[in-house]
């Protein structure tokens, strides 16, 4: 089944703002800036992956260095197959948008995400549905992470775009919005259509 | 509007009636593509309105921006400002409402009242809008030209142009003489009056030539029977092969002292001289120059001058003034014929005169003359159209009289003396009016220019001439970048009386084969046939 080739993670934390998903392998987490979903039905949940984290599963304990006699990372993991049990992979989203009644709406959803909702990397003819307005990026914009905005930005607008195949047309459009919204801060602007030219 | 072929320029983001208002440019629109002086349209929720483009600006919406430049050789980043960090203003001054009201369904386009509300859509005007303005040929109005960018034909209502004095005005080698001869054939074309010019370059009657060089045709070629050709230069005709129908003389005894007046300053004369010539003509009578020519210096004549207490020097100035006209090969101690008369039989025929001046360009002899017949005709035309009023019976058909170098007519100094200042002003009342051509409106005075109705103006680049063709107008600073604006050659601004807004137009093309076929209308050159057999 398709869906669940896309499910990516299962939400293990959540907020009005964002939710956190742990993934359900190892470094698989969904790329930087990409849409994923989650559901609390009827409601649907969407979100931008703006973090992702790998750490030990318990807290307290650190991971040593293990690789001082072997050949290899692979080798590593090869002679402790249990290492892949003991670490975690998560990543942090955030909401954009919500999905009621087969309507989309850019803005946030009445209700934080379920835990254990299982999170879903979007396929990109939902990425384009979502895409056709640029009301998100406003919420990017206006969000406090521990990641540079002008990198998130960047880099869900270079997600995006693979979703289209006029991808130039997309990204001047997204570029225009951007100048209206930080027509008062150039500066971000140039930083963020320096990286998402070409 | 939904229709395909509007092009969007943008919205209207703020302005006044008075100084018209600002469009922020869309994105799509290029400000390269725009031209002052076109035409928009700005669909306002209640009404229409119809504009010209005065002004073109660029903005930035953040100051940063012209500090540091984007690194413009990078197409994406150039694309994406494009409209929204960098845009392009437009400045339109809304001039007509179309549409939208009843009063303006009714009786077509009404001046502006108010100025369209904030964000209405602005876009190009569409050929029917230039059409819905400016109106399309008929009986009255004579197609001049297309408004920029346009193939939509803008009308002059000739009907109403002719109540009023007009000018045509530009620089040297913008094409005057083109739009005049134009103007002419419409008048002719049209019917709407009767035309004396005086054609200092004998360029309106058979033929003229353009600036390559070729000959293009004149008013005779188009309306044998209905144009006369007169000439002061018989020779200089025939050497033309230009078939003439009168040969105009002037008597010394025609010429009244009031004539002198206007050659002051092309005579050199001083104000005492003139003031010699009233005091001599009231003693010698009718045949004052001649008889002040042959005043020798004779104790005689010391003597007259000491009775009529004229200085020595002031007299020989006037006889040096004088000579100068006495060189004038066609003025003749006697004329046998009456060129006045002459002149009114056939324009009361409906005939159309064009006098040549040949040979004799000279500025005084083409004062001189001018000012001569027009001062007779004018008060003929004025006895008659007073008699008419009396009698209630037609008045006589509207006169057109053609002055070139109007400035030296026209002049602060001379305007309140000589006729033309008098036609200028007085206008239509007598059924007379100017149609001036002029290189240097500046020179012309305020007054006149200010009662002109409708002015044609080709490139002008002095100041002091865009100031004075301008007087008057509302938005002068608008009109004055347009004006400055146009090439030179082809175009021209029109305004006034006998157009409902302000307008550019390319002149309509004049001088090839084709062209001709437009001016003579094909019932017009059977009916011309037929009486030729008759």
């Amino acid at each position: 089944m398709a869906e669940l080739a896309d499910r990516v993670g299962e939400v293990i934390e959540a907020s009005t703002t964002g939710f956190v998903a742990q993934c359900y392998e190892l470094y698989q987490s969904p790329p930087l800036g990409s849409l994923v979903k989650t559901r609390d039905l009827p409601v649907e949940l969407y979100g931008i992956v703006y973090n992702a984290t790998t750490t030990s599963l318990e807290p307290g304990r650190r991971p040593i260095a293990r690789g001082k006699d072997e050949a290899s990372e692979e080798e590593i993991y090869r002679s402790s197959p249990q290492l892949l049990k003991l670490l975690r992979s998560e990543f942090s989203t955030l909401v954009v948008g919500h999905k009621d009644d087969d309507k989309l709406y850019h803005y946030l959803p009445p209700k934080p995400a379920r835990i254990h909702g299982f999170v879903y990397l979007c396929p990109p003819e939902e990425v384009k549905e979502f895409s056709q307005s640029f009301d998100f990026l406003n919420i990017l914009i206006n969000a406090h992470l521990p990641v540079s905005l002008d990198e998130l930005i960047a880099a869900s607008l270079r997600q995006m775009c693979q979703a289209y195949e006029d991808r130039h047309s997309f990204l001047v459009a997204a570029g225009k919005e951007l100048a209206i919204l930080l027509s008062g801060d150039f500066n971000q602007l140039k930083a963020i259509l320096g990286r998402i030219k070409g | 509007m939904t229709q395909e072929d509007t092009q969007k320029l943008g919205i209207v983001v703020s302005g006044s009636l008075n100084k018209g208002v600002e469009v922020k440019m869309d994105s799509s629109a290029s400000v390269e593509d725009m031209a002052v002086g076109r035409y928009v349209t700005i669909d306002g929720p209640k009404r229409r309105f119809f504009g010209m483009i005065t002004d073109i600006t660029l903005g930035v919406i953040d100051q940063k921006l012209t500090l540091t430049p984007p690194d413009v050789s990078d197409p994406f980043m150039t694309e994406v400002l494009a409209g929204t960090s960098t845009y392009g203003t437009l400045h339109v001054l809304p001039m007509l409402t179309i549409g939208g009201d009843a009063a303006s369904l009714l009786e077509g386009p009404q001046p502006v009242k108010t100025v369209p509300s904030h964000f209405s859509v602005v876009n190009l005007a569409l050929q029917r809008d230039v059409e819905l303005v400016f109106g399309s040929e008929d009986e009255r109005k004579f197609y001049i030209g297309t408004p920029l960018d346009m193939e939509t034909k803008v009308c002059l209502d000739l009907a109403e142009l002719v109540k009023r004095s007009n000018g045509i005005f530009g620089k040297s080698g913008t094409g005057k003489t083109f739009l005049t001869r134009l103007l002419l054939i419409g008048m002719l074309q049209k019917g709407t009056a009767v035309n004396l010019v005086f054609d200092m370059h004998s360029e309106y009657g058979w033929e003229g030539r353009n600036e390559r060089g070729q000959k293009v045709k004149a008013l005779k070629q188009f309306f044998p029977s209905k144009v006369a050709v007169f000439t002061l230069d018989e020779e200089s005709s025939r050497r033309r092969r230009v078939s003439t129908d009168f040969v105009v003389r002037i008597g010394y005894d025609e010429i009244e002292p009031e004539d002198m007046v206007l050659l002051r300053q092309t005579l050199n004369l001083t104000e005492p001289a003139i003031e010699a010539i009233y005091q001599l003509s009231r003693r010698f009578g009718k045949n004052w120059l001649q008889s002040t020519m042959e005043m020798k210096d004779s104790e005689e004549s010391g003597d007259l001058l000491k009775e009529l207490s004229i200085h020595e020097s002031t007299f020989q100035n006037l006889q040096r003034g004088l000579a100068t006209i006495r060189r004038l090969p066609f003025l003749m101690s006697h004329s046998p014929d009456n060129p006045v008369q002459r002149i009114l039989e056939y324009l009361d025929r409906g005939i159309n005169v064009v006098l040549e001046f040949g040979r004799y360009t000279d500025i005084t002899a083409y004062i001189l003359v001018a000012n001569l017949l027009t001062r007779r005709i004018h008060t003929q035309y004025r006895d008659r159209t007073e008699k008419a009023q009396g009698e209630d019976t037609a008045p006589p058909h509207p006169l057109v009289i053609t002055i070139e170098e109007a400035h030296k007519f026209l002049n602060p100094e001379v305007a309140g003396q000589t006729i033309f200042g008098i036609i200028a002003r007085e206008m239509r009342k007598y059924n007379v009016t100017l149609l001036v051509i002029d290189q240097r409106p500046s020179g012309i005075d305020d007054e006149v220019m200010s009662q002109i109705g409708t002015k044609i103006t080709c490139l002008l680049d002095n100041d002091r001439d865009i100031d004075s063709v301008l007087a008057g107008v509302m938005n002068k600073s608008e009109f004055k970048s347009v004006l400055s604006k146009l090439e030179s050659k082809q175009q021209a601004l029109i305004f006034g009386h006998a157009v409902p807004m302000p307008v550019v137009v390319r002149t309509r093309e004049y001088g090839s084969a084709e062209s001709y076929k437009d001016f003579i209308p094909s019932e017009q050159a059977e009916k011309d046939i037929e009486e030729l057999w008759d």
